[in-house]
């Protein structure tokens, strides 16, 4: 199956195993992110997707296997370099999650005071707000609370808040779902312009096969713990496997 | 019969978790909150909010109270020849118990379950891992800030409402016996002694410590779901309440051991 090894691989999971009480939700998954790359991973509603990137952060603790980004084992390091390595990783979460006691200049300040040792201490955060919110085409929401927001608006500020901190990585996760298909669309288009400008690698949580097919270069079927089949859109399209083919139908 | 045993077992088992859940929860409190970093600016937000939130509220219950506590004794001490009484039995009653319980009860439901509602919506909408991911302690910086906010603002509060409770009292002999300001409040400091005032601000901190412990507790383990949030927030109110009253009745075996009342 398709894995553009030409370039250098970002992140690396390897025989990675969570287990909630007696759900063994991952059972062995492997996958590979390459430098540049937009790696989709789709499956059921339960079947570990969000638990998977959760770990890749440090979110979530993995009973067994290794997670190495950007050469670095995520289960080795200690929290201080936890927290720096994050400021590579922009984490785009299903439901947003802005803070709904700040405003939207406060929501993207808000990793940019608490990072001091990738950006030091800014005085003024205003011209990097104002350049994160222009890149998702909302500048003048800056001073908007989250409540005043649309579902489509919430998604750009948090992908605003995401990029301010000028990640080499963004994981997506659900990135359309409660999304009409106008505003989905446009999320999309949103996140291929912010690859094409920033060139970010992206690992994007999906069971949008609309989604999938506009962005994946690669993607990945996760299925009962494991990374079933891999391969690109069209590969995976014109399986036969009936497992497969559920999620194409 | 056998079902039955069971449950009363399941029952003592799930309360036995809570609870250790809990004392691990202010282990952490106490582990994490020496050290830095430390979140300064939240902390003194919270006392601001806290305290400013709670302030009308306790401020008027506690009038009320001290109003309906002299009405409802002023029959009976006339009955006695005993009104002369009445300041003196007030501000006992009133710094020693009436006022401690009363506002920290009214806290628990006030800031106890806003803390537990605020803290299990940002649970269930992700943003505390959003937080964690910005590379903050989400632990240091919305948990130790307000149960330190909590501890400090509510004796704060207490004295708040017990100095109107005081003066509703007040109000009333004023009214109904024309007795004077001066007359009043000198019979008040000549009755309360160190060992009405002292223990009783004391387990105030005690107080504060459970809302906010238990608030905080409940919201940041919140389950899945907006019915968790309102669980969370109903069961931080509950738990409060029930905690009040332990801390207070042990405040007392203490108070009592001490100053052999």
């Amino acid at each position: 199956m398709t894995n553009d090894s030409s370039k250098a691989p970002i992140i690396v999971i390897k025989d990675l195993h969570k287990t909630f009480g007696t759900n063994k939700v991952l059972d062995g998954f492997n996958l590979v992110l390459n430098e540049g790359e937009n790696l989709v991973v789709m499956g059921k509603s339960g079947s570990g997707k969000s638990v998977m990137i959760k770990c890749l952060i440090g979110l979530e603790t993995p009973d067994s296997g290794t997670i190495s980004v950007m050469n670095k084992e995520i289960n080795t390091l200690e929290q201080v370099a936890i927290d720096e390595l994050r400021t590579e990783i922009g984490f785009l979460f299903q439901g947003s999650a802005l803070y709904d006691s700040m405003s939207v200049r406060e929501n993207l300040e808000f990793p940019l005071r608490r990072h001091t040792k990738k950006f030091g201490k800014i005085k003024d955060t205003t011209p990097l707000v104002i350049e994160a919110l222009e890149s998702v085409g909302l500048a003048n929401a800056i001073n908007l609370m989250p409540n005043e927001l649309s579902g489509g608006m919430k998604r750009r500020i948090a992908l605003a808040r995401t990029l301010i901190l000028k990640p080499k990585i963004i994981l997506y996760d659900e990135p359309t779902t409660g999304l009409d298909p106008i505003t989905s669309k446009e999320i999309i288009l949103l996140m291929k312009s912010i690859q094409e400008k920033y060139n970010t690698s992206s690992i994007i949580i999906t069971h949008d096969v609309d989604c999938a097919k506009a962005i994946a270069n690669r993607m990945i079927l996760l299925i009962d713990g494991i990374n079933y089949i891999e391969g690109t859109f069209e590969e995976l399209n014109a399986s036969n496997d009936p497992k497969v083919q559920a999620f194409f139908k | 019969m056998k079902k039955y045993f069971a449950n009363i077992i399941e029952v003592i088992k799930s309360f036995l978790k809570e609870v250790g859940e809990i004392s691990y929860f202010a282990g952490r409190f106490f582990k994490e909150f020496l050290f830095p970093p430390y979140e300064f600016k939240e902390f003194l937000r919270q006392c601001y909010y806290i305290g400013n939130r709670s302030l009308f509220l306790v401020g008027v219950t506690g009038f009320i109270i001290g109003l309906v506590f002299t009405l409802q004794s002023r029959p009976t001490l006339q009955e006695f020849g005993a009104v002369s009484w009445m300041a003196s039995m007030v501000s006992v009653s009133i710094i020693r118990e009436i006022g401690p319980i009363i506002t920290a009860l009214i806290c628990a439901g006030r800031i106890g379950s806003g803390i537990g509602a605020e803290l299990g919506s940002m649970k269930v909408t992700e943003q505390i891992d959003a937080m964690e991911v910005s590379g903050t302690n989400p632990f240091k910086y919305l948990v130790i800030t307000r149960i330190l906010a909590t501890t400090l603002m509510l004796p704060l509060l207490v004295i708040f409402g017990d100095v109107l409770a005081i003066y509703g009292s007040y109000l009333v002999e004023n009214i109904k016996d024309n007795v004077s300001f001066q007359l009043y409040f000198n019979q008040v400091f000549n009755i309360l002694e160190y060992s009405d005032v002292v223990p009783a601000t004391l387990k105030t901190f005690f107080f504060g410590f459970a809302i906010g412990l238990i608030g905080c507790y409940k919201g940041y383990n919140c389950k899945k779901g907006t019915a968790g949030v309102g669980k969370a927030a109903n069961a931080a109110v509950v738990y409060t309440s029930m905690l009040l009253f332990i801390i207070d009745f042990i405040a007392v075996f203490i108070t009592n051991i001490f100053y052999k009342m």
